[in-house]
């Protein structure tokens, strides 16, 4: 009746996944009685849930990021537990529960903080940034969005229902393969991918389409910010990569499921298969979340040091070409598999080349900032921060980019702590900037900057005390994933990380205090104008924040930096130009369908997963039925009037008006 | 930190018409260039969808990058030569081809607005989708019968997740068409469901170009020594 | 997504949808002649192929050579009498999505085949190895 469920899927006999099962889930449930008591529902409904605004979306992105990165980040503090106290010791993770701990944080880090971080900025920012209203396919966006939401549902319930995988964040065969896995922990990992990847692959196409096909009047592609550019090249590769996992972690279900041998020991099938498939996606997919935050910092160091980027043009040729290469180097992450010079050698140099086009920007920034008025706001020391930590970790990639020295680094902890290196330092530090950069656009309130600044200490520091241990002992011989271990001359570096995640913890400590105190004083520190840092691109022309609508007439575009040249006629004219003649609008309507469709995602995942066949038919069933039901509408947009975008429009350029007023008073 | 707040809050012009020192440049035009603006929805719909098919192409390339790794694998079980039948390949290849033929019939009769040469038109492309669908599960049936299965070895695994993929993709494509006859019908040549059936025809011709890979490398390169 | 004036969809701005004909040859007679010469172009070269498979008037080596190219100019008939790609500006930005794709692929699947070939030659045989089991 329900196929391989029962009640031993519960894990009733490991106190660690129970006890966190049960507080989570009361918490949960103490969330939704208090939304419900507070009649807070209809609004949740109306304004998130079935919205189609990029705005609402980018936000929800980021929200899932942000709580996920909670749960990804304890999986690190009970790793890092695990290894200062398992020396000649058993710690206090069983290796069953240890395998699963280190394959979840990786899981979650990549695809449920990592993706769903960088994305939800450039759904929020880019169509403000191109001057338009929202994405190409508001409602698919929506789509993408809730799909993203089911995968990461999955592997929270797998926490509590059945188990995780255990074989890493990428599950190489044989050991993913059904004869030594058979638990459900592999197949929770293969569909909530599965499902989320669909959604990544709408998000891609959404992004893609609209920087290329809609942006305002006027906007050439040299004209584009710096951030679009990026955001281009990370969703090109979205559409051209993802599609490789997809098949990838097919290939492996049906070996799992239908007996199929592509990575199995036995009947031809081919194991080293996998490893390659799965780093030609695994290589673009690390581009694709680094790049948005180039682009981040790329806008907040052009703002903060108050002058334009140095080197546009050489940005976008640096930016595209990444795009391509990145391509052209994913052996280099299996160099030990046995391939021969020739080919070890083509994809060495290949990713020392490929260092070079991040060079080029690191001088751009640099060069942005020299003989600029540098500001040191919170997300101006994030991006400094990044240039220094991300520079590190990339050299200690090109280092292991030579395969000889690979060989001795290959899978030691040298080699977690460059990745750590670069994706902290890079992805991290980037969207943590771009979270304080574009949060008082969001929400009309400023962040507080000094528990900001302390939040980026506590980072900054914890990051280097807990990895700069790991390149030691990587090069003293430790592999990555030891449960336990007997050489004593790790274990006092083993320690010292373990201070530096807990510094770490600091630092998401004071984040979650800096949201919190910022949203209680946030009419103290509210945004009254929208251009809170002196910005240079078409968000600040907005209102903070932003109508539903975005701009009451899209802008034409003259030069490469639009609104810094009409602001700065502005406050030479001494008043705002006229103001426009106000049209009705249309608004693309709210819609359930990605709701929808995501509550069958989720059903069809766990039924596969459990192998409940009649619960997977009707889950199919109901997402057809709900793509004709949204395929049938006949209504899709609905007309906001004209003096509602009057009404909305006038407010914002009432409080410049004031602003422009006090400045020359 | 005050100079600074108050250095901030600077303002700016709500960004309206400033046509001063632009160029002459007529709204609608040069769309997709970045000049006249967003472009219509046609054009956005088209080549949103076209997108997706390039990731489309790319999930088929990686099937196809398995099955040219795993072609040899046949574990001591049957071999390409033994087992394909190509004169039903022809066959499947003529169907797919005229579908793809009456598609664009089909198009033709859209831009029109002829309803009834649409329909029929549309109905044709979906039987012959049909007749390739059953050809294709008829031989799947056939090999499995003979113990030559996708749990043989590495290359029928290979051969049926690939040309299995595609079939599963007319599958979806004829459920599409189903839906879009259906609306055509209902509905009229509304400009949201041409731009639908743009797409359709779009994924309908993708598919016939890939059969064209799957049958030159699978059935006629395979079966070669 | 519209503007005040929102661009007219008519085939008169300076871009096309993929599969969109161009405006030069409205009319049926137009389109039908198009796709009839498509089909005939396409089902000619499917028959040379289905024939240079199995005939032994060319030299053998090349017969899988020149199966793919039969192949790939039966892509380009239907990428040109089907789906209307064209080499005009207005297809511009169809034409690069193509091509870019087709990059990939070609990194994918000779990346894929370089690599696999190389180890599968360097590395022991599944016999061997597991014998080599304790």
């Amino acid at each position: 009746m329900l196929g391989k469920l029962t009640w031993q899927a519960i894990p009733f006999d490991q106190p660690i996944p129970l006890y966190t099962g049960a507080v989570v889930g009361l918490m949960l449930v103490a969330v939704l009685v208090w939304v419900a008591r507070k009649g807070y529902v209809p609004y949740l409904w109306r304004e998130w849930i079935t919205s189609v605004d990029h705005k609402r979306i980018g936000v929800m992105y980021c929200a899932l990021a942000l709580l996920m990165l909670l749960r990804g980040f304890i999986d690190a503090l009970m790793m890092r537990g695990q290894q200062a106290f398992a020396f000649h010791a058993a710690g206090f993770l069983p290796p069953e529960h240890y395998n699963q701990i280190f394959s979840a944080h990786g899981t979650i880090m990549i695809f449920f903080v990592g993706m769903p971080f960088v994305v939800g900025l450039m759904n929020y920012v880019v169509p403000l940034q191109l001057g338009v209203r929202d994405v190409a396919f508001p409602t698919l966006n929506s789509v993408g969005f809730w799909l993203t939401a089911a995968g990461s549902l999955l592997v929270n319930v797998s926490l509590v229902v059945g188990e995780f995988s255990r074989a890493g964040w990428l599950p190489y065969p044989p050991l993913s393969e059904l004869r030594y896995s058979p638990g459900v922990g592999i197949d929770y990992y293969l569909w909530a991918l599965q499902i989320s990847g669909v959604g990544t692959l709408i998000g891609g196409i959404n992004l893609v389409t609209t920087i290329l096909k809609t942006r305002a009047p006027g906007m050439r592609y040299r004209r584009m910010p710096i951030f679009c550019w990026t955001a281009l090249a990370s969703n090109l590769l979205m559409v051209a990569a993802f599609p490789i996992l997809t098949a990838t972690l097919a290939m492996l279900l049906l070996d799992r499921y239908l007996g199929f041998h592509f990575f199995t020991n036995d009947a031809g099938g081919n194991a080293m298969m996998f490893v390659n498939l799965i780093w030609a996606w695994g290589h673009p997919e690390v581009y694709i979340l680094i790049l948005p935050c180039f682009g981040v910092f790329s806008e907040v160091v052009s703002t903060f040091s108050g002058k334009p980027l140095f080197g546009y043009r050489s940005m976008v040729t640096a930016t595209m070409a990444i795009c391509v290469l990145s391509f052209m180097v994913w052996l280099h992450h299996f160099f030990t598999m046995g391939a021969s010079p020739e080919v070890n050698g083509f994809f060495g140099i290949m990713s020392m080349i490929i260092a070079v086009p991040t060079g080029v920007k690191v001088f751009n920034w640099l060069f942005t900032m020299y003989r600029g008025r540098v500001r040191f706001t919170v997300p101006m020391l994030w991006a400094i921060g990044f240039m220094v930590t991300f520079v590190i970790g990339g050299m200690t990639g090109v280092l292991l980019a030579i395969p000889p020295a690979d060989f001795v680094l290959h899978n030691s902890l040298f080699l977690v702590a460059h990745f750590h290196n670069v994706i902290i330092g890079g992805v991290l530090f980037g969207v943590f900037a771009g979270y304080n950069y574009w949060f008082p656009k969001a929400f009309g309130f400023k962040l507080d900057e000094r528990l900001g600044k302390a939040a980026f200490w506590c980072w900054f520091i914890g990051f280097y005390v807990a990895f700069v241990p790991l390149y030691a002992v990587g090069l003293m011989g430790m592999t990555r994933r030891l449960q336990h271990y007997d050489q004593p001359q790790w274990h006092p570096w083993l320690l010292v990380a373990a201070v530096g995640v807990l510094l770490i913890l600091c630092g998401i400590v004071l984040q979650a205090a800096q949201l919190i105190v910022s949203i209680r004083s946030r009419h103290r520190r509210a945004d009254p104008t929208g251009d809170p840092w002196d910005g240079r691109t078409l968000e600040w022309a907005t209102a903070s924040p932003p109508p539903l609508f975005n701009f009451a007439v899209l802008p034409d575009v003259t030069g490469q930096e639009p609104y810094w040249g009409t602001k700065r006629k502005a406050i030479e004219a001494m008043h705002l130009s006229a103001e426009p003649a106000y049209e009705p609008l249309e608004v693309p309507r709210n819609s359930p369908t990605g709701f929808v469709t995501a509550f069958f995602a989720f059903f069809l995942g766990f039924a596969l997963i459990w192998h409940i066949w009649w619960m997977v038919g009707l889950a199919l069933v109901g997402a057809y039925a709900t793509f004709v039901v949204f395929a049938w509408r006949d209504v899709t947009e609905s007309l906001m009037p004209a003096q509602e975008v009057a009404r909305l429009d006038r407010a914002n350029r009432t409080a410049r008006a004031l602003a422009l007023q006090e400045m020359h008073a | 930190m005050s100079t600074s707040e108050s250095a901030l809050r600077l303002p700016s012009s709500s960004v309206a018409l400033d046509l001063r020192a632009a160029p002459v440049l007529i709204r609608g035009e040069a769309t997709g260039h970045g000049e006249g603006g967003p472009a219509p929805k046609r054009i956005v719909v088209g080549f949103g969808f076209w997108i997706f098919l390039l990731s489309d192409i790319v999930m088929f390339s990686a099937f196809f990058a398995s099955y040219a790794v795993l072609g040899d694998a046949t574990a001591g079980g049957p071999t390409a030569a033994q087992l394909f039948d190509l004169r039903n390949v022809q066959i499947e290849t003529a169907c797919l081809l005229l579908s793809s033929f009456c598609c664009g019939i089909a198009s033709l009769a859209v831009e029109q607005r002829y309803q009834q040469l649409t329909q029929l038109a549309l109905l044709v492309t979906g039987l012959l989708g049909l007749a390739f669908l059953a050809l294709e599960v008829q031989e799947f049936a056939g090999l499995i019968a003979r113990g030559a299965g996708p749990s043989r070895s590495a290359f029928l695994s290979s051969f049926f997740a690939l040309v299995g993929c595609h079939g599963a993709h007319i599958t979806a494509g004829l459920l599409w068409l189903g839906t879009m006859m259906a609306q055509f019908y209902a509905k009229g040549f509304r400009p949201d469901i041409c731009r639908r059936y743009l797409c359709f025809s779009l994924f309908w011709h993708a598919l016939d170009i890939i059969w064209v890979a799957i049958f030159t490398i699978v059935y006629l390169i395979g079966v070669r020594p | 997504m519209n503007d005040i004036t929102p661009a007219v969809d008519d085939g008169s701005t300076d871009d096309l949808a993929p599969g969109q004909r161009g405006a030069g040859q409205p009319g049926f007679a137009a389109g039908l002649r198009s796709y009839l010469i498509g089909l005939a172009l396409a089902g000619g070269l499917t028959v040379a192929a289905f024939w240079a498979a199995q005939t032994h008037l060319i030299y053998g080596p090349a017969v899988s050579m020149a199966l793919v190219t039969l192949g790939i100019a039966q892509m380009g008939i239907h990428l040109v009498f089907f789906l209307h790609i064209t080499t005009a500006p207005d297809n511009t930005n169809n034409v690069l999505a193509l091509a870019f794709g087709i990059l990939i692929v070609f990194f994918i699947v000779s990346g894929s085949l370089w690599i696999m070939s190389n180890m599968n030659h360097m590395a022991v045989p599944m016999q061997e190895m597991m014998r080599m089991q304790p």
